[in-house]
Formats: C-alpha cells, structure tokens, sequence
C-alpha cells in the first residue's frame, strides 16, 4: 500500500519537473528481498512522521516570522518558561521514538538471523576485487575472483561508457532464486564491505575475522552493488554483481563451474608453450596488475614502481616469484600467492618477463610456482 | 540576565603590548588570542574549502578526469580533518576566548600563558598537516577516521598526520582546563551558574567533553602508530588485534566529538534569538539541562556509527534507542528557541538570518540523523551519500551557519563597527541556497546507493553529482564574499561605527558594561550580578 503510493507520488514528481530523465533515483532501490521491503517500508514511515513534524514545527516557526516581527508593530511580551509546555513537549517525543524504532526492532532480529541457510558462500574482499567460495549447499566446492571489467579507456574518458560503467566484472556471483544464502564476508588486507542495496544487505569484510549476513532474493535478475568501506586506491572499482537465477538454470551454472575446476585441476602437470602463457599472463596481468603498475608496465611515478626494464623483472625468476606469490611487506603489492592458481601466477610472471622491452624469453611453468610456494 | 546592575567604571584603552608581529607571538591577551583563533580557523576553512572543491570537481562528471585515485583518496581525508581540527574546533575556541571573559566579567582568562601556548601549537599541527601533501605516498588517504588496518598501510604522511593530531589535541586540553577555570573560578560576583550566558554554559559543558575524549583519540592514534613502526598488533587480526577494535575507541571519541561541534553552536544561537526576538531566552534552566542530557547521551551512542561491522543483536539494540533518545534533549532545544521566538518583536539582520536558517537546516540534519538512528535502515545508508548528506547538514548548516550567526552578532563589540548589512545578508542568502543546491541531492545518491569516499561513479549518480558540483563551487564563491566582510570591517576599519550596544536586546555584560571596540583590557573590577 504504502509503497504503490510513495511509486505514484514519485511518478508524479517526474512528471513535474520537465527535464526528469530515468537517472534520477529519488528513494532506495526497489526491494528484492523480504528484508529490504521492511526496510523501504521503515523508510517511508519514518518519512511520513518526519514530514508530519516538519510541517508542525516550521508551521510554527514561519507564521511567528510572519506575525512577530517589529515591522508590523508586533510588540515583544516577556513569558521565559513555561513547567507545563515544557513536559509536554519532552514526553511526547518520547513515546513518538520509541514508536519509531520499535517496528525496526523486528526488521532488526530478522535481519540478523542467519540461521539454517540453503547456500553457505563466502565473500572475500581483497584490494581491490572481490573472491567468492561456495562452502556448503549445491555448488558446494566451486571458488573464482570477481574483477571489475570496465575498460580503462572508459575510465579515462577516450572511449564512451557502457551502461553499467563501473558495476560489471568477468564472473557475477550466481545464486538460486527464493533460497536463503548466507554470505560470510572476511577480507584478505584492509576492511572492505559487501553491499547490495536491493537486497538490503550491506557487511563489512574484516581481515581475520568472519561475520556474516543473508539474503533470500525473491526475483530473478542481475543485481548490483560496491564496495562500501574505503580500502585504498580503488575503493571505487571493486563492484558486486549478483545474479539471481532459476533452480534449472543454477544447478545447469553449477555443472559448468564443476567441469571448469576439473580443467584447471589437470593444468599443473601440463607443459605450457611461451605463446600459450603470455596470451594468458596478459589477461591476468589486466585484471590483476594494471591498477598499480598500468597496462604500459610503467607504475605510477613516486607510487608503484614500473616492471618495463625492471631489475627485478629481468633478474633472477626465483625473486620473481618470490615478490608475486608473497607480496612485499609495507607496500601496496599484495601477496597472491593466496589469491591465483600456480598456472595464473606462472603466465603473470612469464608475460612480465616477456611483455615491453622485457626479452628474458623465460618460461615458467606452474609446477615452478607450485614448488616455490612456502 | 536582564538583571545587571553597573558597577565601577570602564577603563579606556590603555593599551601596553609590544607592536607588530611580537604582540601576537607573546600576546596573552584573550582578545588577540581569540582573534589569532579566528584568523587561524578562517584560513584553514579556505584550505579545506579548496580540497573540497577538488573533491567537487572530479564528481562533476563520471569517468576520471583531474586525479588519480590516490590523491583523491587523500582530497576527501584532509578536507575532513582539516575542516574538523582546523576549521570547527579552533573557531569556537577563538569565540570563547573573545565571548567567555566578557560574558561572565571577567579581566582575562585564567591561564593568560598557557592560552598563549594552546594557540600557538595549532599553526605547527596545521603546517604538519598540510605538508603531509609533499612528502613520498602523499597526506593521510584512509579517511578522516583513519581505519586500521587501512591506516597502517600509508606512507610517512599518516605519521605526519598522527603528529598533527596528536598537537591538536594537546592543544584542545589546554584550551579546555583554561576555559574550565575561567568559567568557574572568575565569574563576577553574583553570577551563579544558573545566571550564566548559555553560550557559557555549552562552553563549560563542551570543555568537559573535550577532556574527557581528546585522551581517548591519542590513545587510538598512538596503537596506529605503534602498529606501523614498532611491530604491535593492536589492529592486527594476524598478530591477536582487532581492527574494530579501533573503531570503537575511535568512535567513542567521535561521538563526543561531533557535539564539541555543536554545542558552542547552540549556546551562540541561544543568544541570538533573544536579542533580536528581544524577549527573554524561554525555558534557560531547562536548555542548560538538556546540553547537559546531550552530553552525557553521547558517550554511550558511539557505536551507531559501525552499525554494519556486524554486532550482536543485543548491541544494536542498545546503541539505537539510546541514539533516538538523543532527538528528546535536542528537540527541546529546538521547542525553546521557537517558544522564543513566539510573540516577540522580530528583526532580520544578519545574526537572526543565520540563527533561523540554522534552526530550519538544522533541524533536517536532525530528521536524517533519526532516519539513521533506525539500525536496519542505516545498514542501507551507511557509508553512502545519505551520511556526507547527514553530516554536512549538521556541521556546515549547524556548526558552520552558528559561527557565522556569532561573528555578524558579536563583531561590533570586537571592532567597534558595524559589518556591512546588506552584504552580509547576500552572504546568508547565498550561502544557503547553494548549502542547500550542494547537499539536499546527496540524500538521494545515498538512497540509491551510491558509496561515500569514491573518485567515480556508476552513470545513474551522474545528474544529481552535477547538481551537487555546481552548488559547491556557488557555495565555495560565496565565502569570498565572507572574506571581503571580514576584511572591510578588520583590517580596512570601513562601516559605521556600532555603539555600546547595537543590538537592543542584547543583555549580556560585553553589551551592557563595555564600550564598542571592547577595550583591550576589560572588567579590571568585576561588575556585581544581582
């Protein structure tokens, strides 16, 4: 009820003012899930009493600008208190907040209760993307990154921006429609938080600590939202995309996840050809590494240094490989070792050595990494 | 306090201090040091003003246009420290060290020296501040709170930062014991507590709340620092620490800290009103009660502020009805100066102005604040747009518009001219249509979802970002406009010249026992309070 009308007050408000264009988002976004329609309802009321307030008090306010004022003679009498008035006006507030928050009370225990999932997934933030491990329930097992693909031309203005600029990754989080899913969020480096403004959820990711939340999506769609805890350089470029799907088509996503962990489960005895590990390191190196130290290999002067000509890069690959898999203390290089598979890593650091003006003509194969890992 | 009565003569200006710059380096005059506060806090307001703008500029359209992700990260985290260490706190140290002695009769603060030295410990903090900008890895980029483990990631710039901190809080303490033993100890005779000023009366309150927390962010800040060089683990989930750890005690001072912001605020609105309503401020006892109530509310609301890192139920619960009840004491206040109000014989110079635009946009900080009070909706709006909206409505509308109601209020006493008026209202008049033009579409980002502290956004954000740009830069123009007030009736002398008291309803000692300019050395016999 409350929401059909606040939709019609909203239309209306589009319709009024002329140069309305679809962007213009006035309220929360519509609720997917059980919990974020209370809260769009808790919202609204919430409103509803403010507005009734506003207009009370300002009424108040306004007519004494207009009566009271020297201008048109109104003379000043002298009363300063009041015992009475007073009380009231301290008493009735009372009652009208606890008014206020007691229905938010029970939107509050449902919120946090994460009981009895049907899907147990674990969010991972990491500077800056997120990782997702599926750790109970069907697809119990399957475990990918989720970059951020919007291209850096996009970012910087010589190409034109796509429809969903800056809320779009290689691999969505894929769930079953009406189950409940509880996401544990945890986070490698700094904290991060886990937010999807339609299903109501928002949790921070702590390093080394696990906290959870849940959401049972009652609609099928794509679903989006961000990082909302700032974490660094690119807070703003770790998107969340969910994509909520029927039961056919997830358990159908699942068998596909299943066969595509298989595939690069026989990879580490596979000996990969240089052409074969550059075309691969290239695309890890895009979504892993151009933040810090660009597509041009060059850093960032004074911030992240370049890996074109790099010492480091063309000297001896065991350092090398030591830098990618543990990182470096004190800097922004994160240790991904934790992060990519023994064949991800071994393409970066042949494409690094082989990308540029780098001509080391080095092949490291992923049992290298395997056996260089601690 | 209409019940004065004249005692004793005023002294004329026998001044003695030494002349140019060494008056104001070994002054101990709480008139010279007040106005080295006010000059201080006015500079860093256009520092912080100018990186906001920054800020303002890259939102104006997607994509990224003038920074680099780094540096904006650095933009929005020293703008925020700098407004809130440099800008807010040092202004209303700089009202009390002017207001307080004149308003409870007083020659001079208690501590003449350590004034001297409370003030001059800013300028050092500021420049550590501020030139954290050009040392390797730039300023402080983890946002002006400073989250661990985030914080222990930066360069030597949040080292410089943590300094800068550290000395402004030494410096607050200072100011605060000073303020403390004014108020208590050097009252005129016949001025009990319940017949001070209220703009006394927040100070007193205010000081205790900086003693009490100041401590408490040295204490965080000095684990962040341990943490980064000296191998502790006190934020360190890997080491046995915790980094909500350091939100809470973060926010334990952050609470308290936000109504340091805004109580003084309310004490200078709460002179206002009566003078030009000029009516006895209604209900004085029960304001004085309700600064108190707000006070000591703040300590144990804290962790509203981290509704989302995930705390148990029974948590929640308990910091969001004890933050709704805040709205109890702080609509009293609101009722009061209404009340008034009510059946007064109004004017509209440039106080009112000020005091009643605080009053309206104030008021609709206040509503966000109770719509962010109501934990399940927060968990949408935390960390979004809703909250800068919030914020900015509390402390640019608030403690911002309150200084600047006290500044046209009290500046005829301090220079013995009248500002220019009709200026002074286009001033108002700007100010708050382009507050307004910059902040109110925030509220609906931040519904929408869109997170604070991001260089660029998600194309459906992109109108009301562009709105809220050009509202900035109106906004950032109009305090140019404060700037040439400031100066015409300072340093270029121009306006006409104010009498003892140019506001008739004005009835505190400074309006009613002492000329226009004050003069350097005031109330050497206290006046009598009957």
């Amino acid at each position: 009820m409350i929401k059909g009308m606040a939709e019609k007050i909203g239309v209306g408000l589009l319709a009024l003012s002329g140069t309305a264009q679809a962007a213009y988002q006035w309220n929360l976004p519509s609720p997917v899930t059980h919990v974020a329609s209370e809260i769009y309802d808790l919202h609204l009321i919430m409103m509803g009493i403010i507005a009734v307030i506003f207009v009370g008090v300002f009424g108040v306010m306004f007519y004494s600008i207009y009566a009271h004022r020297r201008s048109v003679g109104h003379k000043a009498e002298h009363f300063h208190e009041n015992t009475t008035v007073e009380v009231v006006w301290t008493v009735i507030p009372f009652f009208i907040l606890i008014a206020m928050a007691w229905p938010a009370t029970k939107t509050l225990l449902e919120l946090k209760d994460t009981t009895s999932p049907d899907i147990t997934i674990k969010a991972t933030g990491y500077q800056w993307k997120w990782g997702y491990d599926y750790l109970r329930g069907e697809g119990e097992g399957i475990s990918f990154l989720s970059n951020l693909t919007t291209p850096q031309d996009q970012i910087n203005g010589s190409a034109p921006k796509g429809e969903h600029y800056l809320r779009e990754v290689d691999n969505p989080l894929v769930v079953p429609v009406g189950k409940k899913i509880r996401i544990l969020t945890t986070a490698n480096d700094v904290i991060h938080s886990w937010m999807v403004p339609a299903f109501g959820v928002k949790q921070d990711a702590i390093p080394g600590f696990v906290r959870d939340t849940w959401f049972r999506a009652e609609k099928e769609g794509v679903f989006r939202g961000q990082c909302a805890e700032l974490c660094g350089k690119d807070h703003g470029f770790m998107p969340i995309v969910v994509e909520v799907v029927s039961a056919d088509k997830y358990a159908a996503w699942v068998g596909e996840q299943k066969k595509k962990m298989l595939a690069v489960a026989e990879d580490p005895n596979k000996k990969w050809s240089l052409a074969e590990l550059k075309a691969k390191g290239e695309k890890i190196y895009a979504a892993n590494c151009v933040a810090c130290h660009q597509a041009s290999g060059q850093g960032v002067k004074g911030a992240f240094p370049a890996l074109d000509g790099s010492k480091l890069v063309n000297g001896p690959r065991g350092r090398h490989i030591e830098i990618v898999l543990n990182g470096k203390q004190g800097t922004a290089m994160a240790p991904f070792g934790k992060q990519l598979l023994d064949t991800d890593i071994a393409a970066v650091i042949t494409y690094e050595r082989n990308a540029w003006s780098n001509k080391t003509g080095d092949v490291i194969q992923p049992s290298e990494i395997k056996s260089a890992r601690r | 306090m209409s019940a004065v009565i004249d005692t004793g003569h005023i002294h004329g200006g026998h001044e003695h201090h030494p002349s140019g710059i060494m008056r104001w380096i070994t002054t101990t005059n709480h008139k010279d040091i007040g106005t080295l506060y006010l000059w201080f806090s006015f500079t860093m307001f256009l520092v912080g003003g100018v990186l906001a703008l920054g800020i303002r500029a890259e939102l104006f359209k997607p994509g990224l246009q003038l920074w680099h992700p780094e540096f904006f990260n650095q933009l929005t985290s020293m703008h925020g420290l700098i407004m809130v260490f440099g800008a807010i706190m040092p202004a209303f140290v700089g009202f009390a060290n002017w207001q307080v002695p004149m308003m409870i009769g007083a020659p001079d603060m208690a501590f003449a020296r350590l004034n001297n030295w409370s003030f001059w410990l800013l300028p050092v903090a500021a420049t550590l501040l501020v030139a954290s900008f050009f040392v390797p890895g730039g300023a402080v980029a983890a946002g002006w709170t400073i989250y661990a483990p985030l914080s222990t990631q930066m360069g030597p710039g949040m080292d410089l930062g943590i300094f800068a901190l550290h000395i402004m809080g030494a410096s607050s303490i200072m100011g605060s014991i000073n303020i403390i033993t004014t108020i208590l100890n050097l009252r005129a005779p016949g001025m009990t507590l319940m017949k001070m000023p209220l703009f006394v009366w927040t100070w007193l309150i205010t000081a205790y709340l900086l003693i009490a927390v100041m401590p408490v962010l040295a204490g965080a800040i000095t684990m962040v620092l341990t943490d980064r060089h000296f191998g502790t683990s006190f934020f360190n989930a890997a080491g046995g620490g915790d980094p909500v750890m350091f939100q809470h005690i973060f926010w334990f001072f952050g609470h308290p800290e936000v109504y340091i912001m805004i109580l003084p605020g309310f004490g200078i609105i709460s002179q206002v009103i009566p003078a030009f309503a000029r009516k006895p401020l209604f209900g004085y006892s029960s304001m004085v009660y309700a600064t108190a109530s707000i006070a000591i509310l703040s300590f144990i609301v804290w962790a509203h502020h981290m509704f989302t890192v995930g705390m148990p139920v029974a948590g929640m619960l308990f910091f969001m009805y004890a933050t709704v009840l805040i709205a109890v004491p702080t609509g009293v206040k609101v009722f009061n100066w209404l009340a008034t109000m009510w059946r007064g014989s109004m004017t509209f110079e440039t106080p009112m102005l000020f005091a009643v635009g605080f009053i309206f946009v104030f008021t609709m900080g206040g509503f966000t604040g109770l719509i962010l009070a109501i934990a399940p909706v927060d968990i949408q709006l935390q960390d979004t747009y809703y909250v800068v909206a919030h914020f900015h409505y509390v402390l640019v509308a608030g403690s911002l518009f309150s200084l600047f109601a006290g500044f046209y209020f009290w500046v005829p006493k301090w220079t013995g001219r009248m500002y220019d008026e009709k200026l002074g209202k286009w001033h108002f008049w700007l100010s708050m249509i382009f507050f307004n033009v910059t902040f109110f579409p925030m509220h609906f980002l931040g519904l929408a979802g869109m997170p604070r502290r991001i260089p660029d956004y998600a194309l459906q954000f992109a109108d009301f970002n562009e709105i809220a740009s050009i509202g900035a830069f109106g906004f950032g123009l109009s305090q140019i406009l404060f700037l040439w007030i400031i100066l015409k009736v300072t340093v270029l002398g121009q306006g006409e010249k104010a009498g003892q008291r140019p506001w008739e309803g004005a009835d505190t000692l400074e309006w009613t026992h002492l000329p226009s300019p004050a003069p350097y050395h005031s109330f050497h016999e206290q006046p009598v309070v009957k």
